[in-house]
């Protein structure tokens, strides 16, 4: 891995690489700690001399039973893992075909359009609710689940069609050239040879959709407002900040639960995913 | 939007049936553009490509019954090497049996039966290279296209496979296209050769033939290995004897090539003189056709040896016996072929 004394590989490699695996799982750990740790000691002052902001000796399982019990939770879970799947599902056709069509068919203006696709991904979302909103009313489809399904896809597809498109024109061409030789048609080339050898990157965008979707705050904010129609992101910071109190329990135990289905895809498709990165095709 | 660019020009070549046709040429100059026009897979502007008696030119790559090798093997990365080879036959919906007796016949012909169930990636350069080739063999088509399928080998495997084409070509008795860049095997494979430059065929012809007779200065630089050494000369007709001078040295030309030579008297020419025609002259060479040279580098190859030598203003290559003890610096006195020798054009560079 790297040659040299032993010192040289604890300061270039395992210290650098501690504090960077720290920083990024100690938010993880304080919503752990904070979601088990009883009100009486989230409220005491920091100058108590029995302060432990660090661990807790009286874990509870409360603000869990309270966010389940008490709130509409487990709703908002069901309807973000509903809009989700859905827009993934959407987003991955569209960019699939899309991503295909821009890396392989040739047609007039292919370049551009793909420039183009890219370029309505950078347009923020923060400007584009606008418009957006006034389109939802006019159909009726606000506070539905329609409203983000279907809003979802403006900027899961450009980013599924780029990462697949780039994907694609790292498959040889030979492969598909040889497979319509071999007598199959432009579609069964794709769909036989192209779309099995494109497993990883298609993953790869998939996953990255789902977890877009899933953690998307300001269309859902904007879009619905009954709390049942809601999604975790928006119903957990909606429902439990009243006014300027801040429910850090339940608040913490809503993050925990609701990063676990996203946690869960990720670990379990890691091998693939990483792949899909790197974008390799072993021929 | 998209600039016609012409990277084949007026090719017209017929292939005859069961005929290995070698499509030879230095990169870029249209052969793989060619043979993807017969495959299918690049659009022709203007002519005609006809496949037995079909004009497929509007005919997709699957309806043109041919089957292509490509220098990459393209082999499917995700299915087992079985598969791989059914691919073809499936899509065009064989019997399971058939399938599987056609798969299991042309393993055996390359001798890749053990591997039929491994994926690509678990078989070496060579295995590869024969998965692509039974991939081609089961479909039984028509013609065979094989684009640079040696170029990703090493160069004894090279060698090897080479013979194994030959062998199998012979066994088919398939018509074939093949398309390289070495002029090697374009000459050991080729029942006939189609020599390319810039889009434009130079000489078709049987290896031999082209090795022999080359058309223009062109093929008779790139058939042949060491290249052909090119010298510019200057014709002379000393009273009916042709003599062709530069500064390095001055030969006769013999009487039978006289003639051609006549309406250059006075003129220069380019005269091109083959590696191995050349030799270290003994007392009994005709002085006329004697030259000397300095010795700039020995190679010695074992079966010969190649000079590389200083004679007058311009370099040489001799291809002399390995008998010869030549050094650095030796001068020599070197003999030609007069029948070997070539002439062309200074402007148009054909053959004389």
């Amino acid at each position: 891995m790297i040659e040299g004394a032993k010192w040289r590989r604890w300061v270039f490699f395992y210290i650098p690489l501690g504090v960077f695996v720290f920083v990024l799982l100690f938010p993880f750990y304080w919503m752990m700690v904070t979601t088990v740790r009883p009100d009486n000691e989230l409220y005491r002052p920091w100058m108590a001399p029995n302060y432990t902001p660090f661990w807790t000796m009286h874990p509870t399982l409360d603000h869990i039973k309270y966010l389940l019990g008490e709130t509409l939770f487990s709703t908002w879970m069901l309807n973000t893992l509903i809009i989700s799947t859905v827009a993934t599902a959407i987003s991955l056709f569209c960019g699939l075909l899309a991503g295909y069509a821009l890396s392989r068919l040739k047609f007039p203006f292919a370049g551009s359009l793909g420039t183009g696709i890219f370029i309505t991904y950078l347009v923020p979302q923060t400007l584009l609710f606008i418009p957006l909103a006034d389109i939802i009313r006019n159909f009726h489809l606000g506070d539905t689940p329609w409203a983000l399904i279907l809003t979802y896809p403006t900027f899961l597809i450009p980013f599924c069609t780029w990462l697949l498109m780039g994907y694609f024109k790292a498959i040889p061409k030979e492969l598909e050239e040889c497979a319509r030789i071999d007598g199959a048609t432009r579609w069964k080339a794709m769909v036989y040879i192209i779309f099995p050898v494109a497993v990883p990157g298609i993953l790869s965008a998939g996953i990255f959709a789902f977890t877009l979707s899933w953690n998307e705050f300001i269309y859902a904010l904007v879009f619905l407002s009954s709390p049942a129609e809601k999604t975790v992101p928006v119903g957990v910071t909606s429902e439990l900040i009243r006014g300027d109190v801040f429910f850090w329990g339940p608040l913490m135990a809503g993050a925990l639960l609701g990063s676990i289905p996203v946690a869960l895809i990720y670990s379990f498709f890691v091998e693939h995913y990483v792949a899909g990165l790197t974008g390799s095709v072993k021929g | 939007m998209y600039d016609e660019v012409h990277a084949v020009k007026d090719v017209n070549l017929e292939i005859r049936d069961k005929e290995f046709l070698v499509l030879v040429g230095p990169s870029g100059c249209g052969k793989t553009t060619t043979l993807r026009m017969v495959a299918g897979l690049e659009s022709i502007t203007s002519g005609e490509v006809v496949i037995g008696n079909r004009v497929v030119n509007e005919l997709p790559p699957m309806d043109r019954d041919i089957a292509m090798v490509f220098q990459n093997y393209a082999l499917y990365p995700h299915m087992s090497v079985y598969d791989n080879m059914a691919f073809g036959l499936k899509m065009r919906k064989f019997d399971r049996a058939e399938i599987g007796k056609r798969v299991r016949e042309a393993a055996e012909i390359l001798g890749i039966e053990g591997y039929l169930k491994r994926k690509p990636r678990q078989l070496s350069g060579g295995q590869r290279q024969r998965v692509a080739l039974g991939r081609a063999i089961v479909r039984h088509p028509q013609v065979f296209l094989f684009d640079e399928p040696l170029s990703n080998l090493d160069a004894k495997l090279r060698v090897q496979m080479r013979v194994e084409l030959k062998k199998i070509h012979n066994r088919l008795s398939t018509t074939a296209i093949y398309v390289t860049h070495d002029q090697v095997e374009a000459m050991t494979l080729g029942d006939r050769v189609v020599v390319m430059k810039d889009g434009v065929v130079q000489q078709v012809g049987e290896p031999l033939e082209l090795y022999n007779a080359p058309v223009n200065r062109f093929v008779a630089g790139f058939i042949g290995s060491p290249a052909m050494n090119f010298a510019t000369v200057r014709v002379t007709d000393a009273n009916g004897v042709m003599r062709a001078d530069n500064a390095g040295f001055g030969i006769e030309v013999a009487p039978e090539l006289a003639p051609r030579l006549l309406p250059y008297a006075g003129r220069d020419i380019t005269m091109g003189i083959r590696p191995e025609d050349l030799r270290v002259a003994n007392g009994s060479d005709p002085a006329g056709l004697c030259f000397d040279a300095v010795v700039e580098v020995v190679e010695r190859l074992g079966s010969e040896t190649l000079l590389d030598l200083q004679v007058g203003a311009q370099t040489m290559v001799a291809a002399v016996e390995p008998a010869v003890r030549a050094q650095h610096g030796d001068k020599l006195r070197l003999a030609l072929r007069a029948d070997r020798l070539h002439f062309f054009d200074m402007t148009s560079e054909a053959a004389v």
